[in-house]
């Protein structure tokens, strides 16, 4: 098993907007990057739940506000770089191929991945938001003055 | 005399294959997808998610779906399929004032950095039917312009650099947790913020309304409401370090509340707090009010036997789950139960008529 714990940083930005990706579109981006590679489980992709927390008064003492549907997995290539994936909802397909995304962002893949997976999904989801903050800010209300009270 | 009986299996069956028929309704009417009722039924999705405690829109969407559109029956549905769920841990709480915001606004402050952000709402509208609706209609494209990338603070935080306003103080005692534990009395406020956030939502507006008209009152004001999405990180232990494992869209109200001071606060406003999944704004003002109510007694207050102020009353009803389970049961067969109440009532009469007889013979 390769150390795979010195690009900290960019790993946890990776595995994040992975985690957040629509439906389907890891493995569709995945698949036509490249041929997936082979590989053992070292935990089969399982569906579970995560306990979310909120603040009292948004900055105060936590408290438990619901669960969320997360898919974990965790698989090794068999070149030996291991590969783990958290990833919202319910996928199976979706968490094995940010797995597989993971591990192979530690190997010669990862520029062809850095290309063609991620910056594809980063760009997706900034259009995303930049949309929505758009249509927001056009329902920002312009107050003017009628009258001057003191006139 | 105790009879046991066993039977009805066909009838059930029968009942069952009804239930899918009227279901699905008129045939020739086209059937709902999943997806529809996710993307055009969001709010009711919303509620589900957010009373069932449950955060997947898909999967609040099927139980909507199975539940011919009864919200209650759907909150069931997700309750039960969330505890077959193994649980992987618990988030970092989020940070609500990272939120990428559809919606903000405040009513006690006109101008705030970050402005008064309408979003989709339903407010000025002019609840007249829409009879395009009924049409195919084609949907006219939403406006845009040039958004701030800047975040937006919260409102509670200019109060603050005052001193006007309680502190909502950071600290990191882990939560109770109700579904682990049962909700037991006295509730602090993280558990009952827990209780609330998945409470019914026509109880906690009921509550947080009898605030206003008095039974209990103290006179809330909209400090913020926002609405929007937020990021959920955890700490992965396999890993040892956190990252995002999604992104929730979540409503959030701060109320602000007259406060006259008590022996150990000085005067100052004193806050309420709701946060709820989804955009549920009726509900997340209504939590907030009901919260500000609870917290008389770490503020200081008289306890005026208010039903909004009874922890107890307001933590141990508000679950409609809970609720309609004990309700819904006195309609399944009680026989057994009935019988014993049939033989309890002939014997009092029989006695009755016994000692009336005595009388008259007297």
């Amino acid at each position: 098993m390769k150390d795979t714990t010195d690009q900290t940083p960019d790993r946890k930005a990776w595995m994040s907007l992975m985690a957040k990706a629509r439906e389907g579109r890891v493995a569709a981006l995945l698949d036509a990057a490249l041929t997936r590679p082979t590989f053992t489980w070292l935990r089969a992709p399982e569906i579970g739940s995560v306990m979310v927390r909120g603040r009292a008064g948004g900055t105060g003492a936590p408290f438990n506000l619901g669960e969320m549907t997360v898919t974990r997995c965790a698989l090794t290539l068999t070149t030996g770089e291991v590969g783990h994936a958290y990833i919202q909802g319910r996928s199976k397909p979706d968490a094995e191929a940010a797995a597989l995304v993971d591990a192979l962002m530690f190997t010669d893949a990862a520029a062809t991945l850095r290309a063609r997976v991620l910056e594809p999904l980063e760009q997706e989801q900034t259009a995303r938001r930049t949309t929505r903050a758009q249509k927001a800010a056009a329902t920002k209300v312009d107050f003017f003055t009628m009258v001057r009270g003191e006139d | 005399m105790y009879v046991a009986v066993k039977g009805g299996e066909r009838a059930i069956q029968n009942a069952h294959a009804w239930l899918a028929e009227e279901r699905r309704g008129d045939a020739s009417v086209a059937e709902l997808s999943i997806a529809q009722i996710r993307e055009q039924l969001s709010l009711a999705v919303n509620r589900v998610m957010a009373e069932g405690s449950l955060y997947d829109p898909d999967l609040a969407a099927l139980a909507i779906k199975q539940a011919r559109g009864d919200l209650i029956e759907a909150i069931f549905l997700i309750r039960a399929y969330r505890t077959t769920l193994p649980r992987f841990g618990a988030s970092s709480p989020v940070d609500t004032g990272d939120m990428a915001c559809d919606r903000r606004i405040s009513a006690t402050f006109k101008d705030l950095p970050g402005g008064q952000v309408l979003g989709p709402t339903f407010d000025y509208t002019h609840r007249l039917l829409d009879f395009k609706l009924a049409a195919d209609g084609e949907v006219p494209q939403a406006p845009m312009r040039e958004a701030d990338p800047a975040p937006v603070p919260h409102v509670t935080g200019f109060l603050n650099r005052e001193g006007l306003i309680e502190e909502a103080q950071p600290d990191d005692t882990p939560p109770p947790d109700l579904t682990r534990e049962p909700l037991e009395m006295p509730a602090d406020r993280a558990l009952r913020l827990q209780a609330l956030t998945r409470a019914d939502e026509g109880f906690t507006l009921s509550m947080a309304y009898s605030t206003q008209r008095g039974y209990g009152r103290n006179h809330a004001f909209v400090g913020e409401l926002r609405i929007g999405t937020v990021p959920v990180e955890m700490d992965i232990p396999e890993l040892g370090f956190a990252i995002e494992i999604g992104e929730i869209t979540l409503t959030e109200c701060e109320t602000v509340n007259q406060f006259k001071g008590s022996k150990t606060e000085p005067p100052q406003f004193t806050r309420g707090y709701g946060l709820v999944f989804g955009q549920t704004e009726r509900k997340a003002i209504s939590m907030a009010l009901v919260d500000r109510a609870l917290r008389w007694e770490e503020l200081g207050e008289d306890n005026v036997g208010a039903p909004a102020q009874d922890a107890e009353f307001v933590l141990y009803h508000a679950d409609n789950i809970q609720a309609t389970g004990f309700l819904e049961h006195i309609k399944l067969p009680h026989y057994v139960d009935f019988q014993s109440e049939l033989e309890l009532v002939r014997k009092l009469r029989r006695s009755v008529e016994k000692s009336q007889h005595q009388e008259a013979a007297e």
